[in-house]
């Protein structure tokens, strides 16, 4: 079984804050982690291969520090690691990034499955699951808790507001992973050594023949013409004293603007 | 003297970061609460070849020196003591066996210690001999290819739990520490049994049981290093016990020095934060102080046995000061935190009650000074 | 967008013809072409087997912008056959800026047996209400619901197209945008539009909630967005509201679509807490002290008529099952209250739940980060607080009885 996983290197939010002077986003000092909904992705896949045999490909696109990323990935079990990366890609919204993707899996080739997170931590979207399934022109099951595979079909468990669903798609199928699928295992001190010496291969836009109109900027309808803090100018009001008698003033309060 | 980490050392001091806070802290209270194994975290170190760092890698070790593997174990220690005590008891056993074990006895033994498999424990302590090592009655008489062993040794941590015991006997009572020689157990050698566990002031989690040896049967095989030279088996592994305990003890400290100075920055009093008060900067400067060099103490006992060099005064003035210091750090920790630092509402009456032992266990600081004063008076003979 | 066959390339398998949801593939001389009921929808591009069926994306400017008219929603039909809330208030929002283009509002209704709620659609305020109705359709599934809803954007033009930023309209919307090559932008929280250029400008949150941003589409129509439940209001309900209601015949195999349904659990067991759509949560988080406790959050969200909610750190505890967890990791919700037990207020927690209409905490520690977003706190031992608003609403209620 042939399984390519999607990973995105997120900066850790809990860090993230905006400039108040220039309103962007302050990315520098902040640490890069695995998008967390991507360990599940890379946990899912090597289960699947450790059951079944054949190979995890992890794939990603960004910056070359996203190597490190692709590291913890294969320290975690995926044998090969791909790393698209140019100039030309970078400013790409949902739609370049699914291009992207997308063209970086043809040349990878052959394959039955392929898994991404639900959304990324960052841009926050969850577009770029389906974007890759639409231009690789194959079925998509996106928000996974749960998987059996058997033969060429693949019969996934769905998380939906409040109900489960059960679907079963034919592969080669794309598959978006929550984080109630599995608990992603913790490499060891070995597999990130051995990882550390292993070969990430590095493509290019050329390399995998994205015609740059596609990529980056260009190929992004989207825009994001401005950032800001959420405003949380909330003019709080605080109860101090006897814990009941607040309980009555709060309870009072809440009856009287009828939110309950 | 260079205590710089390679960037694989930092890499792993990282990872091991990411397990404390992540998985070890959350829980640290609640296992020590228990009283029970702390079996699921060390399932978890042994997942992430903690048990490896400073073995060859022909048996299936890391390669690292002690200088990485004490940082790991302040780190395990400061995350959640129960997991350091582990750990720094179950490198008593490994130690021995990779510096005085036989190639089969490597294969046998060491391998599974350092993936983890199995745990390791070490036993020297008996109801009459404490520190006075040579009072070891435990007995081995030589039967053919056989050691009978009989016996009783107390407190050994990990006791119970451990599958590999590295055991001090004597060939001969009357002959004090000449007769002494170490052997390596197996957990479920008939003959061998467990008595009681003791119920301490702290370290609750940690098991120190009693181990029973009746008529109990070892192949000559599992002598480890010679017959009658167990005395130098036994100090060689607690020399490395004692940068261990070293370690441990300054990853305590730091808990209970950071726990403070966060408390101590959020509390206020007579309309300020108390961390305002010179009396309670005073504290903290001084706390501070007194751990990092306690660490630069043992970071260079690691640094000096990873050079091959001698080691072992240093290690003992290592766990001496650290061992102290960790008494008093906590000691005013919990002073910082006032009354509810006396509750079990905060870890730091649990960092306090823990302390204690660094003083004891593994030679007491009396002995240290003995041990310190008598290397000195040796170096500087007239 | 643009869609061709290369003929070169089309071996005559007929595989298209079957996925087209329009009858618009005609075999002539043993090579497929499009006839005039062609949408571009796409569907058939898909299921060609050699390739043959090309879709290309126009570049940057190349769209006529200004053939694209009219503002759509697409309707979210429940489980049970009802017109999700969502639907509604996107309509209703819907309304609001399509007063500022002067162009009016379609609803988009896909599904099976779903007349009734066409009618609804008009009620809340649609002017035109498109309804594809197949037994296919019954429940969503991507494949079909794309090929139809690219369809009629095709044939039609929209200039604006709505979505819920639900399971449903997230796995739609994307599916959709990246057929038709438009740009989309995810769960907004903020729609208004600009008074000279006339653009959508669409605002969400991202960085689990720690950013806004402001995203245009300035090129592609139509300009697409998924939005947040809960968030726009809807108008009210007004039966004698008359729409337009267009029935658009389709044909579609359930051969030719790659996933099946399988069963569908609908979760009252407790273990799966529709977080997201309920009005009040009462959620706790590691002060409870005891998995025992939740009882207590329980019974305070039974009195209220809520749902209860946790930190992570009570479910990496085991305490509660994960799909209680609000936070950047767990659940986004938008209740009308939201009260956290003995919850510190993390910026993982906040992430989730920090766009509550009104959020209560009940902390004992003053400084808590949970009071710096709350609109009531209240210092004190939630054992004292919790049970003392729970006596408190019994005796309001039983007042008013
Ligand atoms: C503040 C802000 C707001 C934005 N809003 C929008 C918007 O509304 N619409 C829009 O089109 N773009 C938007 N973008 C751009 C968008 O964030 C980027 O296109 C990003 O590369 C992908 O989107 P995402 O992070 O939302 O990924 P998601 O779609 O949420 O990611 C889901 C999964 O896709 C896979 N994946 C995503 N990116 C990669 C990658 N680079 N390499 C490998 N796998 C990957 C991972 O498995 C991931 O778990 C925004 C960017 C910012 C900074
Ligand atoms: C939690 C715990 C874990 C332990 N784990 C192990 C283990 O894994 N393996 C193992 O073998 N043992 C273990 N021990 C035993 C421990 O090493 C001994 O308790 C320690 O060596 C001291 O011995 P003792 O208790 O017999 O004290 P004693 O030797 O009786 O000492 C009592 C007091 O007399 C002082 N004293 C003794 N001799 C001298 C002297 N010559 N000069 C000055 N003062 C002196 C001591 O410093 C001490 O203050 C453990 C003990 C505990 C409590
Ligand atoms: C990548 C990542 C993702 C995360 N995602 C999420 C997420 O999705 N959701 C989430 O919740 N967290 C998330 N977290 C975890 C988050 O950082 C916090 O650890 C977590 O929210 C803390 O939960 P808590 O508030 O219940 O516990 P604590 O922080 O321990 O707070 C307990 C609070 O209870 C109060 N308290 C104690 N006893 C009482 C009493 N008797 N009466 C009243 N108050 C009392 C205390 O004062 C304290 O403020 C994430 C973390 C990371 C690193
Ligand atoms: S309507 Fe759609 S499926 Fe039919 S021919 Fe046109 S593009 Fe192909
Ligand atoms: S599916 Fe492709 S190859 Fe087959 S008839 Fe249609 S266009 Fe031709």
């Amino acid at each position: 079984m042939n399984i390519i996983v999607c990973i995105k290197q997120v900066p850790d939010t809990s860090e993230v804050r905006i400039d108040p002077e220039t309103n962007t986003i302050i990315r520098e000092g902040v640490p890069s982690i695995i998008n967390p909904f991507d360990e599940n992705a890379i946990e899912q896949a090597v289960q699947l291969v450790e059951e079944f045999g054949g190979k995890v490909t992890v794939l990603s696109m960004g910056p070359p520090q996203a190597e490190a990323a692709l590291r913890e990935a294969m320290a975690m079990g995926c044998d090969e690691a791909v790393l698209v990366s140019d100039r030309c890609f970078a400013a790409s919204d949902t739609l370049a990034t699914s291009y992207v993707l997308s063209a970086a899996i043809r040349r990878i080739g052959e394959y039955d499955l392929i898994f991404t997170g639900k959304q990324a931590f960052d841009g926050d979207t969850a577009q770029v699951p389906p974007g890759i399934a639409e231009q690789l022109g194959i079925p998509q099951v996106t928000f996974a808790i749960g998987l059996e595979v058997e033969g060429k079909k693949a019969r996934v468990r769905r998380l939906l507001e409040d109900e489960f669903e059960v679907v079963e798609a034919r592969m080669p199928v794309l598959i978006s992973c929550v984080k109630q699928m599995n608990d992603p295992r913790r490499p060891g001190i070995k597999a990130k050594l051995a990882a550390k010496k292993k070969e990430v291969t590095v493509w290019d836009s050329a390399c995998i023949e994205a015609k740059a109109c596609l990529c980056g900027f260009d190929g992004s309808p989207t825009r994001v013409v401005r950032t800001f803090a959420p405003t949380r100018d909330i003019e709080g009001e605080k109860f101090e004293g006897e814990p009941a008698e607040c309980a009555v003033t709060l309870v009072e309060r809440l009856i009287g603007e009828k939110i309950i | 003297m260079d205590f710089t980490f390679t960037e694989d050392e930092q890499m792993i001091i990282d990872a091991v970061h990411e397990l404390g806070s992540e998985e070890l802290q959350p829980h640290a209270s609640e296992v020590a609460e228990a009283g029970e194994f702390p079996y699921e975290a060390i399932e978890m170190c042994r997942e992430m070849d903690i048990f490896a760092i400073p073995v060859e890698e022909k048996w299936g070790g890391l390669g690292f020196g002690f200088l990485l593997w004490g940082a790991i174990g302040e780190l395990l220690s400061y995350y959640c003591q129960t997991t350091g005590s582990v750990f720094g008891a179950h490198v008593l056993a490994q130690y021995p066996i990779m510096e005085f074990g036989t190639d089969e006895q490597k294969e046998k033994y060491l391998i599974p210690l350092t993936s983890g498999e199995h745990i390791g424990a070490f036993g020297l302590t008996e109801p009459n001999a404490g520190s006075d090592a040579g009072a070891v009655q435990t007995k081995a008489e030589l039967h053919g290819d056989k050691y009978i062993l009989n016996g009783t040794k107390i407190f050994i941590s990990n006791g119970g739990v451990a599958e590999t015991y590295v055991i001090i006997a004597n060939l001969d009572p009357s002959k004090g520490t000449r007769g002494l020689t170490a052997f390596i157990i197996e957990k479920g050698t008939p003959g061998f049994e467990f008595g009681k566990d003791e119920k301490k002031m702290g370290w609750d989690a940690l098991p120190n049981r009693e181990l029973i040896f009746q008529d109990c049967e070892v192949p000559v095989e599992n002598v480890l290093y010679k017959p009658g030279r167990g005395f130098r088996v036994a100090m060689g592994t607690l020399g490395v016990g004692r940068i261990g305990m070293a370690v441990g003890a300054v990853g305590l400290a730091q808990a209970a020095f950071d726990a403070a100075i966060l408390y101590a920055q959020q509390r206020e009093q007579f309309g300020q934060r108390i961390a305002e008060f010179q009396a309670i900067q005073f504290k903290l400067a001084d706390m501070a102080t007194e751990i990092e060099a306690s660490r630069l103490l043992y970071q260079k006992s690691a640094w000096l046995k990873d050079q091959g060099e001698k080691f072992e005064k240093i290690a003992s003035m290592a766990k001496l000061f650290s061992s102290e210091t960790v008494s008093r750090v906590t000691s005013q920790a919990v002073q910082i935190h006032g009354g509810v630092g006396y509750t079990r509402e905060f870890p730091v009456e649990r960092y306090m009650r823990d302390a204690k032992l660094f003083e004891i266990v593994e030679g007491t600081s009396e002995i240290q000074r003995g041990i310190i004063a008598n290397l000195l008076l040796r170096e500087n003979h007239i | 967008m643009a869609i061709y066959i290369e003929k070169a390339k089309c071996t005559g398998c007929k595989l298209c013809i079957p996925s087209c949801p329009y009858g618009a593939i005609d075999m002539v001389d043993d090579k497929a072409e499009f006839n005039e009921n062609c949408t571009s929808c796409g569907a058939c591009a898909y299921a060609c087997p050699t390739g043959a069926i090309v879709l290309e994306m126009a570049g940057k400017g190349e769209v006529d912008t200004t053939q694209y008219k009219g503002l759509w929603v697409v309707g979210e039909v429940t489980t049970e056959g009802r017109l999700a809330m969502v639907t509604a208030e996107l309509i209703g929002e819907g309304r609001k800026l399509a007063d500022e283009l002067d162009t009016d509002v379609s609803a988009v209704l896909i599904g099976h047996e779903i007349e009734d709620l066409a009618r609804r659609a008009a009620g809340y305020g649609a002017d035109r209400v498109f309804v594809v109705d197949h037994p296919t359709l019954k429940r969503y599934r991507t494949q079909p619901f794309t090929n139809v809803l690219t369809g009629l954007i095709n044939q039609h033009k929209p200039e604006i197209v709505l979505i819920g930023a639900t399971t449903m309209g997230r796995d739609l919307a994307s599916r959709v945008a990246a057929r038709i090559k438009a740009g989309l932008t995810a769960d907004c929280t903020e729609l208004t539009i600009n008074a000279e250029t006339k653009l959508l400008e669409q605002t969400r949150p991202a960085f689990g909630g720690n950013v806004m941003a402001t995203i245009l589409c300035e090129f592609t129509r139509p300009q697409m967005a998924t939005v947040r439940p809960k968030v726009m209001a809807p108008l009210e309900l007004d039966e004698s509201r008359e729409a337009e209601i267009i029935h658009i015949p389709v044909s579609i195999e359930e051969k030719s679509i790659a996933t099946k349904i399988i069963e569908v659990i609908k979760d009252d067991s407790g273990s799966h807490v529709n977080l997201t759509e309920a009005d009040i949560i009462v959620s706790g988080g590691r002060g409870l002290g005891d998995p025992k406790y939740f009882a207590l959050i329980e019974e305070l969200a039974d009195v209220v008529g809520g749902s209860v909610g946790a930190s992570r750190a009570t479910v990496d505890a085991g305490w509660i099952p994960a799909t209680h967890q609000v936070g950047q990791t767990g659940k986004t919700v938008h209740p009308k209250l939201y009260i956290a037990c003995g919850i510190s207020g993390a910026v993982q927690h906040l992430a989730g739940m920090s766009s509550s209409d009104c959020i209560v905490a009940i902390n004992k520690d003053p400084d808590a980060p949970i009071f710096g977003v709350a609109h009531y706190g209240i210092v004190g031992d939630l054992f004292e607080v919790v049970p003392a608003m729970i006596e408190a609403i019994k005796e309001r209620r039983g007042d008013s009885a």
